[in-house]
C-alpha cells in the first residue's frame, strides 16, 4: 500500500465536494423552513375543521320537496335522493371520462336519517319524475297539488322550498306557522315587506329555518373568518366580488320542456301574486329573467356574494347602497339587468386595526356582475396589512405598506408579491392540477383534504346541519338573522338599480329610510326601471 | 477523461442537492408531481399517490437521489449509481413525457420529445459505460490496492 499524495487527492477529492453540497442543501432548506415557520407562527392560523354535527337520531325526518326543478333536484341529491335519469346520465359521463366523479361522490355521500315523503310541483312531468325515482316500499312518497296541502298533510315534518322567488316567503311563512321546519332557497324573500313577516314567523315558530347559502359550510370560508379575526390582513376597507358569466345557461336561458302546456302546468298557481298574464312557457322555465317572479342579479347572485362575505366578516346590512347597470348583452325581452354594479357602504365597520386611531373604520363592498364575459375575476378582501383572495382556495399576500408587517417587509422576510399563506382543501385530490411542491405554503397541516379525503357537497353539509338542528336543537349557520340581512341587502341593491337612487338603511329603526312618494315594494316588483 | 470526471461530478452534485433539500424538508412530497402526471402511464403514477404508497415513493426517491449523488461524487459503485439515476430519470420523464400531444403540466420549459431529464439520462448512460472512479474517486484507492495485491502474489 503505497499511495502517493496524488492518489489520495484524486481518491478522496469527492469528499469535500460531498460535504459542500450536503451543507448547502441542508442549510438552505432549514433556514427557509425556519423563516416560514416564523411567519406561520406569527400569523397563528389554523385551517378550520368541519364543525361537528350531532347525528340525526330517532325516527327518520319526513321531508317534502316543493319545486322539483333544477335546484330542487340538486337539493334532493344532497338529501341522498337522485333520479334514475340523473344516475344514468352520470354513469354515461363517467364512462366517457373516468375523472367525472359526480356519481361516485353521490354514492359515497353519508346517508341521512330521513324519508322524502312528499313532492309538490305544479308541472306534472317534474312531480312524476320525482315519484318514479323516489316512491318505493322503503320510501313512500305522495304528490301534493299545493304547498298548503303538503304542509297540513301530517305527512311531512320539514319542507325544502326551491320555487321561484315570489313563492319563497308565502310558503315559508305558512310552513313556520304550522311548525314545519323549512329549508329555503335564496334570496330568502321577494319583497321588503315579506322579509319582516317571515322574520316574525320564524321567531314565533318552534320550527327551524335554514336559508340555502350552502357556502357557509365551505372550509375555506371558515378559515378565512379565522384569518380576518386574527387581524392577519388588518382593517379591510374594500371588498371586490364578482359574477362572471358568459353563456346562455348563466343568463338563465334554461331549457323549455316539450311536455309543458296548460294541461300539465298549474299556471294560476305559478303566477300566485304576480300580474295575471296568459300561459307563457318562457316565463315558467326562465322566470329568473322577470322581476315579477325573480330578483335579477341582485337577488339571484349578489345575494350569494353578499352572504359569502357576511359569513366571513359578519358585517350586517349596509348603511347605504348604490347600484347601476342595464340590459346590454341579453336583449331578449327580460326586464332584469344582465350587467350590474353595486356599491355597499359600511362606514362604521371595522375588522380591527394595526394603525393609529381613526384609521380603522369604514368599508366598501363592491359587487360587479356581467352575463357577457367569463374572465375569472376573483373575490378580493383588501386590508391595510394584507390582501386575501377568497374562493375554494385561499391566498393571503402581505401589503408593501403594512404597519403590522413593516419590519418583515423591510428585512425582506416578506414580499408583497409572495403569498404568506395558502390554503387549498382540494390539493390532495388527484385531479387537482395544483402541485403540492409549487405551493409556497403547502405545509401538510394546511393542505386540508376534503372531509376524510372525499369531496363533500357543501349543500349536503348545509342540509345535514339543518336536519341535525331539527332533531337535536342548536343553531344553524344561516338562520333568520343571516337570511334577513341577505334579503334586505339584496333588495336595497335591486331598489337602487330600479330607482336610480341611493337606498339608505336606518340601523336603529331597522328599516329602509323612506323616500317620499316611493313605495319600495311596488318599485321592486315593477317591470319598469327609472333611467 | 477529465471532462467525463467533471460530468460525473456535476450530475452527482445535482442529484445529491435534490436529495438533501428533500431530506431536510419534512413537508416535501412527490404528491403534486405524481398527481399531475400526464401521458400513457398516468394511471400508474396516480396509483402511487395513494396511501401508503406515496410515503414509500417519497422515501425511495430521497434515498435513491442521495445514493446516486454519493456514488457519482465519491466515485464508488458509480455503475450502480448511474443505473439508479437512469431508472429515476426515466420515471420522471414518463410521468410528464415531452410528447407534443401530451399536456405539459407542472413542468419546466417546453420541449419536443427531448427534455432536460432525457439528456441527463443519456449522460448517465455514458457514465455507466465509461466509469471514471479509478481516475478520480475512492475506486482509485481500491484499484491501487488490487494492483499491489496482484504484484505481491506474482
Amino acid at each position: 500500500m503505497s499511495w502517493t499524495r496524488r492518489d489520495a487527492l484524486k481518491g478522496l477529492g469527492g469528499i469535500p465536494i460531498l460535504g459542500a453540497v450536503w451543507w448547502a442543501g441542508a442549510s438552505s432548506t432549514v433556514s427557509k423552513k425556519n423563516e416560514r415557520s416564523a411567519i406561520l407562527e406569527q400569523l397563528n392560523l389554523k385551517p378550520s375543521l368541519p364543525p361537528a354535527v350531532q347525528g340525526i337520531g330517532g325516527e327518520p325526518v319526513r321531508v317534502g320537496i316543493i319545486g322539483f326543478g333544477i335546484r330542487g333536484e340538486q337539493l334532493c341529491r344532497a338529501l341522498g335522493f337522485a333520479t334514475n335519469e340523473w344516475k344514468a346520465d352520470m354513469k354515461a359521463a363517467t364512462e366517457e371520462d373516468p375523472k367525472h366523479s359526480a356519481l361516485k361522490d353521490f354514492m359515497g355521500q353519508e346517508k341521512l336519517n330521513l324519508k322524502l315523503t312528499g313532492v309538490c310541483d305544479i308541472f306534472d312531468y317534474r312531480a312524476n319524475k320525482a315519484l318514479k325515482s323516489f316512491n318505493s316500499d322503503d320510501n313512500k312518497m305522495v304528490r301534493y297539488r299545493t304547498h298548503q296541502e303538503m304542509i297540513r298533510s301530517g305527512n311531512v315534518d320539514a319542507v325544502v322550498i326551491a320555487t321561484p322567488d315570489h313563492w319563497h316567503a308565502p310558503m315559508a311563512i305558512d310552513a313556520l306557522e304550522n311548525n314545519i321546519h323549512v329549508y329555503i332557497e335564496k334570496p330568502m324573500t321577494h319583497t321588503v315587506e315579506e322579509t319582516y313577516r317571515l322574520r316574525e314567523a320564524a321567531l314565533n315558530s318552534s320550527a327551524v329555518l335554514q336559508v340555502g347559502h350552502q357556502h357557509r359550510q365551505t372550509l375555506s370560508f371558515l378559515t378565512a373568518k379565522d384569518i380576518v379575526q386574527k387581524g392577519t390582513i388588518g382593517h379591510v376597507s374594500l371588498i371586490q366580488t364578482n359574477t362572471n358569466r358568459n353563456d346562455d345557461n348563466g343568463a338563465w336561458m334554461y331549457d323549455i320542456h316539450p311536455d309543458a302546456s296548460t294541461q300539465t302546468i298549474d299556471w294560476e298557481m305559478f303566477l300566485g301574486t304576480a300580474p295575471k298574464i296568459p300561459f307563457n312557457k318562457n316565463h315558467f322555465f326562465r322566470w329568473r329573467k322577470w322581476w315579477a317572479y325573480g330578483s335579477g342579479l341582485s337577488g339571484d347572485l349578489l345575494s350569494h356574494d353578499y352572504d359569502r362575505l357576511n359569513c366571513v366578516l359578519n358585517m350586517g346590512i349596509p348603511n347605504s347602497v348604490m347600484a347601476s347597470g342595464g340590459i346590454y348583452t341579453h336583449k331578449d325581452g327580460r326586464n332584469v339587468p344582465d350587467v350590474l354594479q353595486v356599491n355597499m357602504e359600511f362606514p362604521n365597520f371595522s375588522t380591527g386595526s394595526s394603525q393609529i386611531k381613526g384609521k380603522e373604520k369604514g368599508m366598501t363592498f363592491v359587487y360587479s356582475a356581467t352575463l357577457g364575459n367569463g374572465y375569472n375575476r376573483p373575490t378580493v378582501l383588501m386590508g391595510h396589512d394584507g390582501t386575501m383572495e377568497l374562493g375554494n382556495r385561499l391566498t393571503v399576500w402581505p401589503d408593501g405598506r403594512s404597519t403590522r408587517y413593516a419590519d418583515m417587509v423591510e428585512e425582506e422576510k416578506m414580499n408583497p408579491g409572495v403569498p404568506i399563506y395558502q390554503y387549498n382543501p382540494g390539493a390532495n385530490i388527484p385531479d387537482a392540477v395544483a402541485s403540492a411542491t409549487s405551493q409556497y405554503f403547502a405545509d401538510k397541516g394546511l393542505m386540508w383534504t376534503y372531509i376524510n379525503g372525499a369531496r363533500v357537497d357543501s349543500t349536503f353539509l348545509h342540509m345535514r346541519e339543518w336536519l341535525s338542528s331539527v332533531r337535536n336543537g342548536g343553531n344553524v349557520s344561516c338562520g333568520i338573522k343571516e337570511g334577513f340581512e341577505e334579503a334586505i341587502s339584496s333588495h336595497m341593491a335591486g331598489l337602487s338599480y330600479k330607482l336610480g337612487r341611493r337606498i339608505d338603511w336606518d340601523p336603529s329603526e331597522e328599516k329602509l329610510v323612506p323616500i317620499e312618494g316611493i313605495d319600495f315594494d311596488e318599485a321592486l316588483l315593477s317591470n319598469t326601471v327609472v333611467t | 477523461m477529465n471532462s467525463l470526471v467533471i460530468l460525473r461530478l456535476f450530475i452527482g452534485w445535482h442529484f445529491l442537492y435534490e436529495g438533501i433539500i428533500k431530506l431536510y424538508d419534512p413537508d416535501w412530497t412527490s404528491f403534486g408531481y405524481l398527481a399531475s402526471a400526464q401521458g400513457p402511464f398516468r394511471s400508474i403514477f396516480l396509483w402511487m399517490t395513494n396511501e401508503p404508497l406515496i410515503g414509500i415513493a417519497d422515501w425511495m426517491n430521497i434515498i435513491v437521489l442521495i445514493f446516486v449523488g454519493l456514488s457519482l461524487i465519491l466515485g464508488i459503485f458509480e455503475k450502480w449509481g448511474a443505473l439508479a439515476a437512469i431508472v429515476l430519470l426515466a420515471l420522471y420523464y414518463l410521468a410528464h413525457p415531452s410528447f407534443p400531444w401530451v399536456t405539459q403540466l407542472n413542468v419546466e420549459g417546453s420541449y419536443w420529445f427531448i427534455n432536460k431529464n432525457l439528456i441527463e439520462l443519456i449522460a448517465c448512460v455514458v457514465i455507466y459505460q465509461i466509469p471514471t472512479g479509478q481516475y478520480f474517486g475512492i475506486k482509485r484507492l481500491f484499484a491501487k490496492s488490487e494492483e499491489l495485491t496482484k504484484t505481491e502474489t506474482l
